[in-house]
């Protein structure tokens, strides 16, 4: 019964999603109020609808109902209740649910919380989203029924896939979806604007928040997900340029851009069109992305079987939304009016240069991802594009946007100062420097390229608080004075200091693993021990334990540094009976911002145990980055003026259009 | 400055980036991309030894010897060709016989010195690489192939 619940809850919202996606346009059109404000109930109602059908399989695999195929599959009743609870969406039709979910829960939010916009331009950005939900729906109602009864309920499931039964799969994926999934609004706002023929600031300010919101969750999902990639074996580590990697990573690129371009357009109300641009092609970069993913087009070392069929209507939701997007604008994007001018040194200038190279960037990771597709398809050679290629192209890119960070935020706008900027970067450079000349000292030239590369980190770090200084006029006027300034200071110049600041944190974490990470692949007898970077393991012995639905092989360590126990480190090798299957956890022991990383491998002829033994310097600060960054966007998104509102624009009345109907009191 | 100046300036750097960008990715392409090979085009193409490829089929059954130190050696095969390679370090769990891998390395005389060993998540999933190998071989079965299943990406 509750499967067919959970199906038809999905129709339903269907059906309410196809009136959202036409009634408010009609309305729009007319000035119907009614019907605009119909949009704001059927948001609603759709989300619920969702959120009945995603909460019906969520009571199928809890209660391990394996009439349901979906279940069946991916299921399994011995299985702790947590990874029940997650293998809804460890599996297609369950994670294309989660993505309608996350969907209709935004369309919700602006439904919810968009009470000081405009009633058209609400209208058409509802209508817009239901567009894109009714595709979804449908892809999932015509191609993906998580629903699906077997004839015959088997007595047993088949488990997840024990590399998923994991806490990652419980946090990685929902985020992730909150991000790209969120980035909708952002589209869904520009279409809304070009279908209007008209953007003013204001659209900006609207658009900004929601864009920050799926934007923190995009980087703490990617964060996740590559804190989960780095401690599962076999999975290339924190970062490998895999497909699907850059699936997630392009509409980060892309909004991040968007962010900062938006700024501009909120501020001094200039690259409208190029900011509609970017909100378009962030979301077109999230469909990609799914694509990518549940297509399998492409080799990933994250892929699971995957279905072409399926793969072709996600291709054509996404040729008919971007093709029809990019269309739509090519028509209306020039009537967009332009907007105020600015010197190329100034902060918009700045804020362009900082689009200019995030855009290229993710050009450079779009070509590489898709490079051997195109290849295949025209030559019929299959290559693969790996580490080496991004690093060669993103690298540079990137390095040169770190490099230019400082000076944006120190700007003033319209014309701004390079000179005086670069006087007042001073103490940042001295800073870069002397951890540029420390880092030699301590590490040696053992690698030439990673102390510029903590130079440039620090650099960074040193002008975001540089910047702070300024404003507060810290060391310059006295204390209780510069406190007073810090409490005036907008939460977005805060926001904006933090948030780049992280993304140097970032960068030290990812150069201290690459480059002074130690590593020792040996076999060991118990009793025995090993010493890595002044750490040191004892093997004290192997032990059998049993897990809810699995049998593990314990390998014990104590860990001592200068003969201190320090720790204790626990690698062990699952065997999952259901799928025949064993599954290698790596045991992990943090040690500042570094960590120790030992797995097991297979006993050797000998009686002794293979491990493998990392020693990663920083690594800790990769993820511990993008959580600052994170925290950045929720500091600018608490800002004044996004909660407040956009003050109604000053319009000329004349431009005004007149409602062509005057309401009968 | 006049907004066409502006316009300029704008145009200019952003072509003069894009020039950049281009010139980079030309070049890394012609050095840092590999190229897929099936053990019989690897029989057959005479590839120069030292380059960098990867290989996919499946693990040879019976032909997995472990060594020292972590060492492994075993061959891929496509029904129709082997090619023997070796590596240390740990193999990805589902690294089994018969099953199918795709591994990366330099080219050798004996084989394929390889620093890759690629894992699936799924062991009911056949990398396409390998799929394309096999049914390139002749020894591709309909019922091996994918069912259903996802990504939780």
């Amino acid at each position: 019964m509750i499967p067919e619940l959970g199906h038809y809850a999905l129709v339903l919202a269907l059906a309410l999603g196809l009136i959202q996606a036409i009634a408010p346009v009609i309305g729009a059109a007319t000035r119907d109020a009614a019907l605009m404000r119909l949009a704001n109930s059927t948001a609603l109602m759709q989300f619920l609808f969702v959120a009945l059908s995603f909460a019906a399989l969520t009571v199928c695999y809890v209660t391990s109902d394996f009439s349901v195929q979906n279940v069946f599959e991916n299921s399994h009743s011995m299985m702790p209740l947590i990874y029940k609870i997650t293998s809804v969406w460890g599996n297609h039709e369950g994670s294309m649910l989660l993505w309608v979910l996350i969907l209709a829960l935004f369309g919700a939010m602006v439904a919810a919380f968009g009470a000081n916009l405009p009633a058209t331009l609400k209208a058409h950005v509802l209508a817009v989203q239901s567009w894109i939900a009714c595709a979804f729906y449908l892809f999932i109602l015509l191609t993906s029924n998580p629903f699906q009864r077997m004839a015959q309920a088997p007595f047993e499931g088949r488990d997840l896939n024990p590399i998923l039964q994991d806490p990652g799969l419980a946090i990685h994926p929902p985020l992730l979806y909150l991000g790209y999934v969120g980035f909708s609004i952002a589209f869904s706002f520009a279409i809304a604007a070009l279908i209007e023929g008209r953007i003013d600031a204001a659209w900006a300010r609207w658009v900004r928040p929601w864009t920050l919101v799926a934007w923190m969750f995009l980087t703490l999902g990617i964060a996740m997900g590559s804190y989960w990639a780095y401690y599962t074996l076999g999975w290339g580590g924190f970062w490998f340029w895999d497909p699907v990697e850059n699936a997630s990573f392009m509409p980060w690129l892309a909004g991040t851009a968007l962010l900062h371009s938006a700024v501009v357009m909120e501020k001094r109300n200039s690259l409208k069109i190029w900011t509609i641009l970017l909100a378009i092609l962030t979301f077109s970069l999230s469909l990609i992305g799914t694509f990518l993913v549940r297509s399998g087009v492409l080799t990933s070392v994250h892929s699971f079987a995957n279905d072409p069929t399926r793969g072709v209507f996600i291709l054509i939701i996404l040729v008919l939304f971007i093709g029809g997007s990019l269309s739509l604008f090519a028509w209306r994007g020039p009537m967009l009016k332009q907007g105020g001018l600015f010197a190329p040194i100034s902060r918009e200038g700045a804020l362009v240069f900082n689009n200019l190279f995030l855009t290229t960037a993710c050009l450079t990771v779009f070509v590489g991802t898709l490079y051997p597709l195109a290849l295949e398809a025209l030559t019929g050679a299959k290559i693969s594009v790996g580490g080496p290629f991004f690093n060669l192209t993103f690298g540079p890119l990137f390095v040169a946007l770190m490099f230019a960070m400082p000076f944006g935020p120190l700007l003033a706008w319209k014309r701004g100062d390079i000179f005086g900027v670069a006087q007042r970067l001073m103490a940042a450079f001295g800073v870069g420097l002397v951890a540029v000349a420390a880092t030699f000292a301590v590490k040696g030239g053992q690698s030439i390229l990673a102390p510029f590369g903590i130079g440039l980190a620090f650099f960074v770090m040193a002008g975001a608080l540089v910047d702070l200084v300024e404003r507060t006029a810290l060391f310059r006027a006295p204390l209780a004075m510069s406190r007073m300034r810090a409490a005036g200071l907008p939460r977005s110049v805060w926001g904006t200091a933090v948030a780049h600041f992280g993304i140097a944190v970032t960068l030290l974490g990812i150069i201290g693993a690459a480059s002074w990470g130690t590593e020792r692949i040996l076999a060991l007898k118990p009793t025995q021990t090993v010493s890595l970077s002044g750490y040191e393991l004892s093997f004290d012995g192997l032990a059998e334990r049993s897990g809810p639905n699995y049998q593990a092989q314990v390998a014990k360590f104590t860990v001592r540094s200068g003969g201190v126990p320090v720790g204790v480190m626990e690698p062990s090798k699952r065997n999952f009976s259901s799928r025949s299957m064993t599954t290698n956890e790596a045991a992990l022991l943090t040690r500042g911002a570094g960590q120790l990383y030992l797995s097991l491998g297979d006993a050797e002829p000998d009686g002794s145990l293979a491990i493998r033994l990392y020693y990663k310097p920083l690594v800790m600060l990769i993820w511990l980055g993008a959580v600052v960054m994170m925290l950045g966007g929720a500091l600018s998104l608490s800002d004044r003026r996004l909660r407040v509102g956009a003050p109604k624009p000053a319009r000329k009345p004349a431009a005004k259009p007149k409602p062509a109907l005057q309401p009968a009191e | 400055m006049t907004r066409k100046q502006r316009r300029l300036i704008l145009i200019g750097s952003s072509l003069g980036v894009l020039a950049i960008a281009a010139a980079l990715v030309l070049s890394a392409l012609s050095d840092s991309i590999v190229f897929f090979n099936s053990p019989t085009d690897i029989a057959e193409k005479h590839i120069a030894p030292g380059t960098r490829i990867r290989v996919g089929g499946l693990v040879k059954p019976g032909s997995v010897q472990r060594g020292e130190n972590l060492n492994i050696r075993f061959e891929v095969t496509d029904g129709k060709s082997d090619v023997p390679v070796r590596y240390q370090g740990i193999v990805p769990d589902l690294f089994r016989e018969g099953q199918g891998v795709v591994t990366e390395g330099k080219l050798e005389a004996g084989g394929i010195a390889a620093d890759m060993v690629l894992a699936k998540h799924d062991e009911r999933y056949m990398p396409r690489e390998v799929v394309d190998a096999l049914k390139k071989s002749g020894r591709w079965e309909e019922e091996a192939g994918q069912t259903g299943g996802g990504t939780p990406r």
